[in-house]
């Protein structure tokens, strides 16, 4: 029974899904952070004076979503947080994929300019 | 069975004492009654922060989907057009404001060691940084005006009908007049997202005085971090939104395709 406290040996949250372990993020890993957006900006600029075609946005949305995810991840603590959060912060991406995807289908489905 | 009731004796010398659990975990002041543990109403606040921020995906989502369906259907406009933007202005207030996200996450360090003399300079360094955004972006809003590039009966196409005879656009293959008029979609969308980005960031830095006010009064260095730390949510979504918005608007076209 004595196992059952929201402790700093269940990083897993295995005793009890519902509460993350509190977690204190470096400044180290901050400046890591940090440094990885950096250098992605700079990337970004770069790519984007390469002839690369349709790729051309696809390798500036690519980069923009790897900063994001980092910036969730790390600058948001996403990674230490419980599963209840963990899911929250996903479903709302998902949900802004559905928005894009179904006013989507109707934009490429429509007979533009036949009525 | 002994089923005789007897009053409770009690002791006149010594006196009541009360044992309530629920009652003995108020150990900080921040904690309030109705949630169980500290760490219980933490993530009740993570939790409605990030909804919060959830609607927020959604709303410049709009924008952003606007943004897509626009961009296919008058491609050479918004080309044209974005090539007007300063992609060193941009580049550089990227860098400002991914700064000023370091200094927002320092403080909550900073609040979590409980350090009251750092957390307030972290604080204030990404209120310095997020102001510094907002100069640059006034200085490039400024630019627009006096182009008369901002939407409306203002508007002028002529930069892009004729771009020979303008100093700045001498490369750039001249627009038809009505693909050069929907150059004005670009610019609206352009004012709309990072107008919106911006006023974002000015109710952001509002918050970051009253935040700096509390916390040089000590409010945030005895363990109670959440303000600090919905608040880095907030300023890192503010940051992430502009993370998209750059490449998005200043970087469309600068590969000019043979």
């Amino acid at each position: 029974m004595s196992e059952h406290h929201i402790g700093a040996h269940d990083p897993l949250n295995v005793t009890n899904p519902e509460h993350a372990d509190h977690h204190i993020v470096s400044p180290g890993q901050y400046v890591l952070v940090y440094v990885t957006l950096l250098i992605l900006t700079g990337v970004t600029v770069g790519a984007a004076y390469i002839p690369l075609g349709v790729f051309n946005p696809v390798v500036a949305l690519l980069i923009a979503c790897i900063k994001g995810a980092v910036v969730i991840l790390f600058f948001m603590h996403a990674i230490y947080q419980s599963r209840l959060i963990k899911l929250t912060i996903g479903s709302g991406f998902f949900l802004f994929l559905v928005l894009i995807m179904m006013t989507m289908l109707d934009y490429m489905s429509r007979a533009w300019g036949a009525w | 069975m002994d089923n005789s009731f007897s009053a409770p004796h009690y002791d006149d010398t010594e006196p009541l004492i009360v044992h309530v659990p629920a009652l003995e975990h108020h150990s900080t002041p921040q904690h309030r009654h109705h949630f169980e543990t500290e760490e219980q109403q933490r993530e009740a606040g993570s939790f409605g922060m990030w909804l919060f921020l959830l609607t927020e995906i959604m709303f410049f989502g709009g924008m952003f989907f606007a943004y897509l369906l626009y961009r296919n259907w008058y491609y050479p406009a918004f080309a044209a057009a974005s090539n007007q933007l300063s992609v060193p202005l941009g580049a550089i207030n990227t860098a400002i404001l991914i700064t000023s996200g370091f200094a927002m996450a320092l403080g909550v360090y900073y609040a979590e060691i409980r350090d009251r003399k750092k957390l307030v300079f972290a604080l204030v360094l990404t209120t310095v940084f997020g102001l510094a955004f907002l100069g640059v972006k006034y200085f490039e809003y400024k630019e627009k005006y006096e182009l008369h590039h901002i939407p409306g009966d203002k508007f002028s196409v002529a930069m892009f009908v004729n771009p020979h005879a303008y100093e700045l656009t001498k490369d750039e293959p001249p627009l038809a007049p009505d693909m050069a008029e929907k150059t004005q979609v670009f610019f609206f969308l352009y004012f709309a997202m990072t107008g919106m980005h911006a006023l974002h960031m000015i109710i952001g830095l509002g918050l970051l005085v009253w935040l700096i006010a509390r916390a040089r009064r000590g409010d945030f260095s005895t363990g109670y971090v959440a303000p600090i730390e919905n608040f880095g949510l907030y300023w890192h979504f503010v940051d992430i939104v502009w993370i998209f918005l750059f490449p998005l608007l200043y970087l469309i076209n600068r590969h000019p395709l043979k």
